[in-house]
C-alpha cells in the first residue's frame, strides 16, 4: 500500500457456514462491498468501502452477516486519538474541508441525561391517562398582551395566526434534495395523520406535495431555493432559516449531483448546479432587517400566517432570541449543537454551538424576565430522542419540540453518517432512483405514525405521573425536573435544583 | 401623588405589597384590600377566633380555612387566606401546574414569596379580573379550563368560540392537580374545583345565606337545616353575589 493508506474502519464478519451465497447482500449495497466469486461460488468483500449502514446485515436471509469495528489501530495516545490521526491523513491527501452528516458525535455532555422527572406520591394524585383524559394539544403562536371586548361587551376572540398541533413534536426542516421524495412524502403523510407538521427544509417543495400544504411549514432560506408565492401561500407557516444546530454560522451546501431532475426543478436552479446557500442572508445584515423579512412574509400571505425565524443555539443565543421575540415573528426555533444535517464540515459540526438544553432554559428565562414570553412560542430542536427528552424540554419552557433525526431513524436510518455521499442505502439521503424505491412512503409514515403515537403515549404517562393533565400546565413547570451530577453553575443556568433538594 | 405618577391606585398598592413581601426579610403584607381582613394564626379555631375577638367583625361574607400543611411547615403567614387587594383565596389541594403558572405570573409584577402554591392563585384571580378584565365566570374558565373534547362537543358556537379564546390565550394558568377554592371579592364569593374534581365540595343554602364547604358536615355544623346541597362538578364555578347596596 502507501502513506495515503488509512486502514477501514469496519470489518465484514460472513459467517461461510449460514451464507447460502444468495447474492442479496451485493444487491443491497450501493457502496459495493459485496461481490460474487463465480468461480468458488461464494461471496467475497471489500470493507474499504463499507460505511456500516447495517443494510446487508438487515436483508441477509440467513442472518450469517455481521459488521464490526476494525480493531487494528494505531498506538494508542489519550492525546491523538486514531480519529484524530485519520482525520489529519485524510486532510494531508486531499487538502480539503472534511464533510461529516448526522449530528455532533462527540462524547460532549447530553444534558437530557442528566435531568429526571418527578412523579407525585401521597399529598398529590398522579392521573391515570387510560381512565381520565389527558391533552397534548399546543397552539404555537404570539398571545397578545391584553384581552379585548367588543362594544357589546363580549369578548373579542380575534387571536394571532396560531399552529395546532395534536402533540409538542414537529418534524424539523430537511430539504427535499437533501432527502428524497419517497422520504418527504413519508414525512407528510405523517404529520398529517398526526395533525402535526413537517418542514420542507430550504429546497423548496415538490409540485406533488402541494396537497399536504396544512401540515407544511414551509421554509425560507439564504439561498432562497424554490421560494415563489404559491410555496408561500401552501404552507401553514413560513420558517425564516437563520441558522442551523449542524453548522452555525454557515449555509447549506448541496452537491451538483444531488441537484437532478424534479430536485432542480423545485429548487428552481439548474441540474448539476451546487445549491450553496449564503452563511448570512444578504438582505439580513441587522435585527431591523430580519423584522424587515418577517413583514415582507407577513404582507405576501395577509397576515394569516405565523412566522417562525429558526437559529441555531450559540454563545449569546438569549440576547438574539430577546431581538427575535421583538422582531415580530410569532415563533422561534432554537437548533442545538447536536442537531443532524446531510451534510456539514466536521470542524464546525463538533465544535460550533451550544447545548439545546442550556440555550432553551436560558432563553425561557430571558423572555420572562423581559416580560415578552408571550410575544413568541419557543420551539427547540437538535437531539430530541425520546419522549422523555420531549418532557423535559417542555418542562424546561419549550412549547413544542423539533425532531428529525428519530424520523429518520423511524424510516430506516442506521445512523452511518455519510448522507453526503448520496448512495443511502434505505432510501432516504439519497436520489438514485434505484435506491430511492426502497423506501415505501406508506411503510415510511406508517412507521413515523407509530413512533410519534408512542411518544404521546409516553408523554400523557409522564404528564400522569406528575398529576398533570394537560401540556400546558407542564410548560416551564422546571419544579418538576431535578439535575443529577450537575455543577451549580450549569443548574442555575437551568434554573433546576439537584436531585435531593 | 398617585395622579402625578400616573399610577392607578390598586396597582401602586399591589406594587408595594409585593417590593416588601420579596424585599424586606421577615416582613409580609396579609392584607391590602378596603373593606376586608385576614386573620391568621396557628392554633386551634375557636382560639384564633378569641385572639383575634371575631365577634366585634361584621361582614356579608366570610371564609375559614383550618389548613393541615400538605408539604409545608405550619406558619402562621402560610395560614389561608392569601389576599391581594380585595381578593382572597382559601384553598384546598395542591397545584401540580405550580411553577408553570408562578414563572408565568411573575412576568407581570408577582412575586410568589410565600413558599405555597396557594399564593398564586391568588395572584392568578388579581391578574385575570383586574388586570385583564374578565369576569367571574371566564377567569375560572381559564384555571379550570374545560377539556378540549367538551370544546369541541359544545353546541352553543359561541361558547365554543369564547373557551377556544381563552385556553389558547392564557394557557400558562391553567391550574392543574387537586385543588378546591373559594375566592372572596368585593361582593361575593366564588367556588371552585380543579376540572377533574379531585377534592370534595358542597354547597348549601338556607334563606338568604349560602354556604360552601369541602363536607356536607361543615355546612351541618353552621346550619342544621341548610336546603338545596349539591355537589358542583369539576370546573363550574358557583358565583354568590350579596344583593345590591349591602355593600
Amino acid at each position: 500500500m502507501s502513506i495515503e493508506f488509512i486502514y477501514p474502519e469496519f470489518e465484514v464478519i460472513r459467517n461461510e457456514n449460514r451464507c447460502i451465497a444468495c447474492r442479496v447482500c451485493e444487491r443491497q449495497c450501493a457502496n459495493e462491498v459485496h461481490s460474487y466469486d463465480g468461480e468458488h461460488k461464494t461471496m467475497k468483500c471489500d470493507e474499504s468501502k463499507c460505511v456500516n449502514c447495517q443494510r446487508c446485515v438487515s436483508f441477509c436471509p440467513s442472518r450469517a452477516l455481521k459488521i464490526i469495528k476494525s480493531d487494528c489501530t494505531m498506538r494508542e495516545n489519550a492525546n491523538w486519538s486514531n480519529d484524530t490521526m485519520k482525520e489529519i491523513y485524510k486532510q494531508a491527501n486531499s487538502g480539503g474541508v472534511l464533510l461529516s452528516s448526522m449530528g455532533n458525535p462527540a462524547p460532549l455532555p447530553v444534558y437530557w441525561d442528566k435531568i429526571l422527572i418527578n412523579a407525585s406520591q401521597v399529598t398529590n394524585p398522579s392521573i391515570d391517562p387510560l381512565r381520565e383524559p389527558m391533552e397534548t394539544r399546543v397552539y404555537l403562536g404570539k398571545k397578545p398582551q391584553k384581552v379585548s371586548r367588543t362594544e357589546d361587551g363580549k369578548l373579542d376572540c380575534k387571536l394571532p395566526p396560531q399552529l395546532e398541533l395534536s402533540m409538542p413534536v414537529m418534524f424539523s426542516a430537511m430539504s427535499y434534495g437533501s432527502i428524497s421524495y419517497n422520504a418527504h412524502k413519508s414525512l407528510a403523510l405523517a404529520a398529517g395523520r398526526l395533525g402535526i407538521l413537517y418542514n420542507t427544509g430550504e429546497g423548496g417543495l415538490h409540485e406533488d406535495f402541494y396537497c399536504y400544504g396544512k401540515n407544511t411549514i414551509v421554509q425560507v432560506a439564504s439561498g432562497r431555493f424554490g421560494v415563489h408565492e404559491d410555496y408561500l401561500e401552501t404552507g401553514a407557516a413560513i420558517e425564516i432559516k437563520m441558522g442551523q444546530g449542524a453548522k452555525p454560522g454557515i449555509g447549506g451546501h448541496l452537491p451538483g449531483e444531488k441537484i437532478v431532475g424534479a430536485v432542480s426543478r423545485t429548487r428552481m436552479i439548474p441540474e448539476g448546479s451546487d445549491a450553496i446557500s449564503p452563511a448570512p442572508h444578504h438582505d439580513i445584515y441587522s435585527i431591523e432587517d430580519l423584522r424587515q423579512l418577517v413583514f415582507s412574509l407577513k404582507e405576501a400571505t395577509q397576515y394569516v400566517k405565523p412566522v417562525i425565524v429558526k437559529v441555531a443555539a450559540v454563545h449569546n443565543i438569549a440576547a438574539i432570541a430577546s431581538g427575535i421575540a421583538r422582531s415580530g415573528a410569532d415563533i422561534i426555533a432554537i437548533d442545538g449543537f447536536r442537531g443532524g444535517t446531510g451534510a456539514a464540515p466536521t470542524r464546525i459540526r463538533d465544535n460550533v454551538g451550544i447545548p439545546i438544553e442550556l440555550a432553551l432554559a436560558s432563553v425561557d428565562q430571558r423572555l420572562r424576565d423581559e416580560g415578552i414570553r408571550n410575544n413568541v412560542s419557543l420551539v427547540v430542536g437538535g437531539s430530541i430522542r425520546s419522549a422523555a427528552d420531549v418532557v423535559k424540554a417542555i418542562a424546561l419552557g419549550a412549547d413544542a419540540c423539533y425532531m428529525a433525526t428519530a424520523a429518520l431513524l423511524a424510516l430506516g436510518c442506521h445512523l452511518c453518517r455519510t448522507c453526503q455521499s448520496g448512495k443511502c442505502n434505505w432510501g432516504i439521503a439519497t436520489q438514485r432512483p434505484e435506491l430511492v424505491k426502497r423506501l415505501n412512503p406508506e411503510t415510511g409514515s406508517e412507521r413515523l405514525t407509530n413512533l410519534m403515537t408512542a411518544w404521546n403515549h409516553e408523554i400523557k404517562e409522564l404528564m400522569g405521573g406528575m398529576g398533570i393533565n394537560s401540556i400546558e400546565a407542564l410548560r416551564g413547570n422546571r419544579l418538576m425536573l431535578r439535575g443529577i451530577g450537575l455543577t451549580e453553575k450549569e443548574l442555575e443556568i437551568l434554573g433546576i435544583s439537584h436531585a435531593g433538594e | 401623588m398617585l395622579v402625578s405618577l400616573q399610577l392607578d391606585e390598586k396597582e401602586f398598592v399591589a406594587g408595594t405589597v409585593m417590593k416588601i413581601n420579596a424585599e424586606m426579610p421577615g416582613a409580609h403584607v396579609f392584607s391590602s384590600g378596603k373593606n376586608m381582613g385576614a386573620f391568621k394564626a396557628v392554633g386551634f379555631p375557636e382560639d384564633v377566633g378569641v385572639f383575634y375577638k371575631l365577634e366585634k367583625y361584621e361582614g356579608y361574607s366570610w371564609t375559614a380555612h383550618g389548613r393541615y400543611p400538605t408539604n409545608t411547615p405550619g406558619w402562621w403567614g402560610g395560614a389561608h387566606p392569601f389576599t391581594l387587594l380585595d381578593y382572597s383565596v382559601v384553598h384546598n389541594g395542591e397545584i401540580s401546574s405550580y411553577d408553570a403558572n408562578r414563572r408565568f405570573i411573575e412576568m407581570f409584577g408577582y412575586k410568589c414569596t410565600l413558599q405555597t402554591d396557594t399564593e398564586v392563585i391568588t395572584y392568578i384571580m388579581d391578574y385575570l379580573l383586574r388586570v385583564q378584565g374578565l369576569t367571574l365566570g371566564e377567569a375560572a374558565s381559564v384555571i379550570a379550563a374545560p377539556f378540549w373534547s367538551t370544546i369541541a362537543a359544545k353546541t352553543d358556537l359561541e361558547d365554543q368560540k369564547k373557551h377556544t379564546y381563552l385556553r389558547t390565550m392564557f394557557p400558562s394558568l391553567l391550574v392543574t392537580g387537586p385543588f378546591s377554592i373559594v375566592l372572596g371579592f368585593n361582593g361575593g364569593l366564588m367556588a371552585l374545583n380543579d376540572r377533574l374534581k379531585l377534592r370534595s365540595m358542597v354547597v348549601g343554602e338556607k334563606d338568604d345565606k349560602v354556604f360552601i364547604a369541602s363536607e356536607e358536615a361543615a355546612i351541618r355544623t353552621m346550619e342544621p337545616n341548610a336546603e338545596n346541597i349539591w355537589s358542583p362538578g369539576g370546573g363550574e364555578p358557583v358565583i354568590v353575589k350579596v344583593k345590591e347596596g349591602v355593600f
